[in-house]
């Protein structure tokens, strides 16, 4: 793949990560108001990347969370295991 | 990745406490022909399926496996809700409380914990879409078996749902198989 895709990947990626992270942190500590803050620019940063991603490649999710250009481009290769 | 949504697929309603049931039940959580079966053969197998359209289909079905195994749980969490001891012994299940509580744990019927031998991947994408429509129509039988144990409205309705579902993953897995015969014999690569 083109080093524009594997670039936006990385990025998602990298957010993907930070959300996951900020996630438990926040299971621990519902109260914390820096890591909610933080985790809803992170949330905000994602779907601006995701949306990015899927006008040029496709779908990023299954069931719903992603539209798909004609035809249903989910069928797509690669696959994140063949990268 | 995964990610996890808070909603079950299907509405579960369970309208009397019914230990037995709960026994019969989570054999589709943790026996040879139940849902975590299903989820983890359908996602080991997609790697070595040989066209996009057989990885997605994998992908989807063991995802949605997932999402059954967690109405399988509901069912079954609901039914043992608030059990005492006595009928927990009564329906059987001293020896699953001994072991585990109230808990939840992977195994059939009769106690026997989940294995990696009720599964399989045999890397012939042929074999393995066969083996998933087998598995398919076991788990409809299974449904339909568990069906007529139960007298509950609200369980009969979900399983009736998941029943429905099998019959429609069969169908998908049997217009997978061909296409990827119709693949196979362009390339000629067996």
């Amino acid at each position: 793949m083109d080093a524009q895709y594997c670039n936006l990947l990385r990025q998602l990626q990298e957010v993907s990560f930070g959300l996951v992270d900020l996630n438990l942190f926040l299971d621990n500590n519902p109260n914390n108001q820096h890591a909610l803050a933080e985790y809803n620019r992170l949330h905000q940063k994602y779907m601006e990347l995701k949306n990015m991603y899927e006008c040029t490649y496709g779908p990023l999710a299954n069931f719903g969370y992603s539209p798909s250009q004609y035809p249903w481009r989910w069928v797509n290769d690669p696959w994140p295991w063949e990268l | 990745m995964w990610i996890y949504e808070k909603k079950l697929q299907y509405p579960v309603r369970v309208d009397t406490k019914d230990v037995r049931m709960a026994k019969y039940l989570i054999t589709q959580y943790g026996g040879p022909d139940g849902e975590l079966a299903a989820a983890l053969r359908y996602l080991n197998q997609r790697y070595t399926m040989p066209t996009g359209k057989a990885k997605a289909l994998l992908t989807d079905i063991g995802t949605e496996e997932l999402a059954h195994l967690e109405v399988i749980a509901t069912l079954v969490y609901k039914l043992l809700k608030d059990a005492s001891l006595e009928e927990l012994k009564e329906a059987g299940l001293a020896s699953h409380y001994a072991d585990h509580d109230r808990a939840l744990f992977y195994v059939d019927a009769n106690g026997v914990p989940w294995t990696a031998a009720y599964i399989q991947a045999k890397g012939d994408p042929i074999a393995d879409l066969h083996e998933d429509m087998a598995a398919e129509q076991k788990a409809r039988a299974t449904y339909e078996w568990l069906i007529n144990l139960s007298d509950d409205p609200g369980v009969k309705d979900a399983l009736r749902f998941l029943r429905e579902r099998e019959v429609v993953h069969f169908q998908r897995f049997g217009e997978a198989l061909n296409d990827v015969h119709e693949y196979l014999n362009t390339k000629k690569c067996y």
